[in-house]
């Protein structure tokens, strides 16, 4: 999971907002491979791996479950979301007004924007337990915290939500450049960490290490629950199209394959690294262990740990305040990118405050996907089935409309339904993106067909 | 570019083999942990120079 700047294509993907991408303009795979790579692995990664061993995840749902969940994702990628946006070749929001107006995609940029603020805030949280280490009075978040932890946890959280918003505000060409340097060795730090894991578990046998024992009478999560979190946690990228904005500059369809480095290094051997970190704090501390990613790496592998555990925070947070930002400018056209960038800086600061949103990262990512996927579920009808089901191809633009209602409704009620569902029933969020994201492709059918309006025929 | 490209990849290598002579049982935790701040340092000193050659 990951939400950074695709950083080998930095100024391309800023341009051509309004146009088909030229194939003068079009690169190479080697551009792919490099950033899916460098993009999944990620500060997010320190907070998930531990979480399957705190859901009691046995060692056979990790192993497996990870492996087909990321085949599934890298097949998702090369066969719905690469394809579409090689023919396309344009960004999802152009696409997206193409087909809903102007209006819902406001809509769709406030959402998206609110969520981008949130898992930023998580990424405070993972930086700020890192730079809490040196510092005794800083009280490090558990799983069963939600609240700050006290005024010194409040302070850190603050201190560095701000130099993020501000670093932010200025543009993350810096932070991209950082991010693109650090990715290689932040990788190996990943890798470090397990090692050095291995001789310090009382155990090597897998079952000793995924118990299957949720901690803490948290809900359990088993082979199915891991392989629809991997498959699902980049939903919004892949399901949900936003990954159009990068392959439009790919000259084919099979550079989507390129998903597959960011897959199994990041989603699968980090994951997995991590997860013997906290397997290890387990095995120590048992119920009470923390998995604050700062003192855990720290204990692993010292000073340069700490040092990946801030990068991989701050290479995360920065980008995605930023995006954030630019989704909020989107909606209020007039209020300048800066200000955009400062609400969406404190709103993350706010949420970075609050552990819970860290420590229940996979349900959040699992809302965060099972949100704004379904907008991809409306692209693929538009662009494969529309004439077979009698649609009016990009609906808005041929009728000059500037909000499909047919959209908001397939968008907005599985949604709903989806919610109820989670808050009702505590159903697991990852179970219900895919039937979320068909429905709303089924409902866009039938309400394009009943209440879209045909455009008006011109005279020869 | 060619010095710049061996200590970045040096930096790689102290980064990763300390942990895992560690796990072998052949290095003791605070070397371990020294050399990979090592690696680090100069990782984020010889590798964007790598680099800018490299796009030169």
């Amino acid at each position: 999971m990951a939400e950074s700047v695709p950083v080998n294509l930095p100024a391309a993907t800023n341009e051509y907002e309004r146009t088909r991408v030229p194939d003068s303009a079009l690169k190479g795979p080697s551009s792919f491979w490099g950033m899916y790579a460098g993009e999944h692995t990620a500060g997010t990664e320190f907070m998930l791996g531990p979480l399957f061993i705190a859901w009691g995840a046995s060692a056979l749902d990790v192993i497996l479950g990870l492996l087909l969940g990321n085949l599934l994702a890298v097949l998702t990628w090369r066969y719905l979301t690469a394809p579409i946006a090689t023919d396309l070749r344009t960004t999802l929001y152009y696409k997206l007004e193409k087909i809903c107006g102007r209006k819902l995609v406001a809509l769709y940029n406030v959402a998206n924007g609110i969520l981008f603020c949130f898992l930023a805030g998580a990424m405070v949280t993972v930086s700020a337990t890192a730079v809490g280490v040196p510092f005794p009075g800083v009280r490090m978040p558990t799983f069963t915290d939600i609240l700050p932890t006290g005024l010194a946890w409040c302070i850190v959280v603050v201190v560095l939500g701000a130099l993020q918003t501000l670093v932010a505000v200025r543009g993350y060409s810096f932070v991209a450049r950082i991010s693109h340097l650090a990715a290689p060795w932040m990788f190996l730090v990943f890798v470090a960490c397990g090692l050095t894991a291995l001789p310090k578990l009382a155990s090597l046998e897998p079952s000793q290490i995924w118990t299957g024992v949720a901690l803490g009478g948290k809900p359990g999560i088993g082979f199915v629950g891991i392989m629809l979190f991997a498959w699902l946690c980049n939903a919004a990228m892949h399901l949900g199209m936003s990954d159009m904005s990068i392959f439009r500059y790919a000259r084919k369809p099979t550079y989507g394959w390129a998903a597959s480095a960011g897959m199994l290094l990041g989603h699968y051997v980090a994951w997995i690294c991590a997860s013997l970190l906290f397997a290890l704090e387990v095995q120590r501390h048992g119920e009470s262990a923390s998995n604050a990613p700062g003192p855990m790496v720290f204990a692993a592998v010292g000073w340069a740990g700490l040092i990946c555990v801030v990068i991989a925070g701050w290479t995360t947070a920065n980008p995605t305040i930023y995006r954030a930002g630019l989704a909020f400018q989107g909606v209020w056209p007039r209020m300048s990118r800066s200000t955009g960038t400062l609400i969406a800086g404190t709103l993350a600061t706010v949420a970075g405050l609050f552990p819970a949103f860290a420590m229940r990262l996979l349900d959040f990512v699992g809302i965060y996907g099972t949100v704004l996927a379904p907008v991809g579920a409306i692209i693929v009808v538009d662009h494969y089935y529309a004439r077979r089901f009698g649609l009016v191809q990009n609906w808005a633009e041929q009728t000059h409309a500037t909000f499909n209602i047919a959209a908001l409704l397939a968008w907005l009620l599985p949604i709903a339904a989806f919610f109820w569902l989670y808050l009702r029933h505590d159903i697991f969020p990852s179970y219900l993106t895919v039937p979320v994201w068909l429905t709303c492709g089924l409902l866009y059918i039938l309400f394009g067909r009943t209440l879209l309006r045909r455009p008006v025929a011109t005279s020869p | 570019m060619k010095i710049p490209r061996v200590l970045a990849l040096a930096a790689l290598l102290l980064t990763v083999l300390p942990a895992a002579l560690f796990a072998a049982g052949y290095v003791e935790d605070h070397v371990m942990k020294v050399t990979m701040l090592v690696g680090t340092v100069l990782w984020f000193t010889a590798a964007p120079q790598w680099l800018r050659g490299g796009n030169d």
